[in-house]
């Protein structure tokens, strides 16, 4: 007899992640931040080209259409912004297509929450005190690291200006791959992933800020006061050299939303990916007005992992992938 | 040959890397914050047995390679050679060479089967079943008396692995052996 119907997860495991996600939720009500539920499924879905979405075909009164399964709940989140619903937080279903791992399950749950007239930093700030609230205990001091200069003091080169043979050089010295005929993010992202992240976050958390203006996808971008360089507004918290919350200093402008869908599906066509259909329902919210602010977006399982000091995701799920 | 793209990459696969046939361990999907995906892959070289560690961008893809496990029947030894016969009815013979065979060469008993591994045909490792049954050739004589507790003490086989075994066994009993930690198991 099979054992596999079991649960990936203790029952008591579950116990302590549902009370762990009853603190999420205390958190917010103390600082009045509204609890909503919007639909998984939508008429657009992710065009990032690093996002693989799931879709299905749906029965509608519209016929037969084809609707996305959310990578995150950021659309129906920002359409509620404009709307007028204020500070707003979701524990929302994610899917993402092809990633299972210890670290990742095709499905999961995200903590996202939007915070109109937040700066960046104040989001940060806000996100260090989730984190604390969640834990239940110090996970020790919050330090900001500037991507350049992490890139800088971690494997000795600048990511912004070193020639794409550098990059490459430096890429697979310091992660043995081939990466003779690889693009400068391609580079950039497995330095990120071998060389650096397993360090972060070890003495306390870290914060990454000032991203390349290439890695924006739904963040501003804006000039950086000490060097010039265009960077973009955005975010990532590591602890234990886990990536737990990506936040943006959010895009409002309509059109330029619309431009970045139009790229993201020309990157996607020259990668082989399938074309993905843009959400004009946000565009036409963004053409409304949304208000400016800050989101971020966070990753409860590893959240729950880390906080239960367990080795997986799969063992703070009821069900992980292999086992639905 | 077909190609595998990293996200076929599952145990037991087999591919080629590096001109060597691989069978594929483990593959861990990485990922930094926002950006492309990695495949973290952990490869045993079916050739020398060693154990690889490669990290592929998602996507890439390796060719698969020619590879076939086969049960097959040994049937003896011509001094360079270890000759096998696949027991599916084709009585389709294999010459296995030394690098081949390795270490198993000390358990090997005509008409037992083995598992031999083909790469374009060609015989490149060769594993015993798990258990076996071997007799013994020279021991210290077997003490009266003792049956199971107490030391122990090495025994030849007829295949030529030199085993611990209990004090009370000897020469010319049968005895059935774990060929994974080379461990006496019981009197067959």
């Amino acid at each position: 007899m099979s054992d596999d119907w079991r649960s990936t997860a203790s029952i008591e495991t579950l116990r302590e992640r549902a009370r762990l996600l009853a603190r999420v939720r205390a958190f917010f009500a103390e600082r009045d931040v509204l609890e909503v539920e919007t639909p998984v499924l939508g008429h657009g879905g992710s065009t990032d080209p690093h996002l693989a979405s799931l879709s299905l075909e749906a029965t509608t009164p519209g016929g037969r259409e084809r609707l996305w399964l959310q990578t995150s709940p950021e659309f129906h989140m920002k359409r509620l912004l404009a709307a007028g619903s204020g500070p707003i937080f979701q524990l929302a279903r994610s899917f993402r297509d092809g990633e299972v791992g210890c670290r990742h399950n095709l499905e999961f749950t995200m903590l996202e929450w939007y915070r109109p007239g937040f700066s960046l930093s104040a989001l940060i700030d806000e996100t260090q005190a989730l984190i604390r609230h969640v834990l239940g205990r110090d996970p020790g001091p919050c330090r900001q690291r500037r991507y350049r200069e992490l890139f800088r003091t971690q494997v000795g080169l600048d990511p912004f200006t070193a020639s794409l043979t550098t990059l490459c050089q430096v890429a697979e010295r310091e992660t043995g791959m081939d990466l003779h005929d690889a693009e400068r993010d391609a580079c950039l992202d497995a330095l990120m992933a071998f060389a650096i992240e397993p360090h972060l976050g070890q003495e306390g958390l870290e914060v990454v800020v000032d991203y390349p203006a290439s890695q924006a996808a739904l963040a501003r971008k804006h000039r950086d006061p000490e060097d010039g360089a265009v960077v973009a507004a955005r975010f990532e918290v590591y602890w234990q050299g886990v990536e737990l919350a990506n936040g943006y200093d959010e895009l409002t402008d309509a059109e330029e939303q619309a431009a970045r869908f139009v790229e993201d599906n020309r990157e996607r066509q020259r990668l082989g990916h399938c074309e993905v259909d843009a959400d004009v329902r946000l565009l036409a919210a963004l053409e409304a007005g949304m208000p400016s602010g800050s989101g971020v977006a966070l990753g409860m399982d590893r959240l729950i992992q880390l906080a239960l000091g367990k080795a997986s995701v799969a063992e703070v799920m009821a069900f992980a992938t292999p086992r639905c | 040959m077909a190609t595998y793209s990293t996200n076929e990459f599952k145990g037991g696969l087999k591919v080629m890397l590096d001109g060597d046939p691989c069978s594929i361990l483990e593959n861990e999907f990485v990922k930094p914050g926002k950006g492309q995906a990695f495949s973290r892959v952990k490869l045993r070289n079916l050739i020398t047995g060693r154990v690889w560690d490669r990290t592929f961008k998602s996507g890439e893809s390796l060719e698969g390679a020619d590879v076939l496990e086969l049960d097959m029947e040994y049937l003896y030894s011509d001094g360079d050679m270890w000759h096998f016969m696949r027991t599916d009815g084709s009585f389709e013979q294999y010459a296995v060479d030394k690098k081949a065979i390795g270490d198993v060469e000390k358990w090997l008993k005509e008409q037992v089967v083995y598992t031999v591994t083909l790469w374009n045909d060609n015989a490149i490792a060769v594993s015993p079943p798990n258990f076996i049954e071997l007799e013994v050739v020279e021991t210290d004589p077997g003490l009266k008396g003792d049956t199971a507790q107490g030391g122990s003490k090495p025994a030849t086989l007829s295949s030529g692995a030199v085993v611990r075994v209990p004090l009370f066994i000897n020469e010319g009993e049968v005895l059935k052996v774990d060929t994974r930690n080379g461990e006496y198991v019981s009197r067959a």
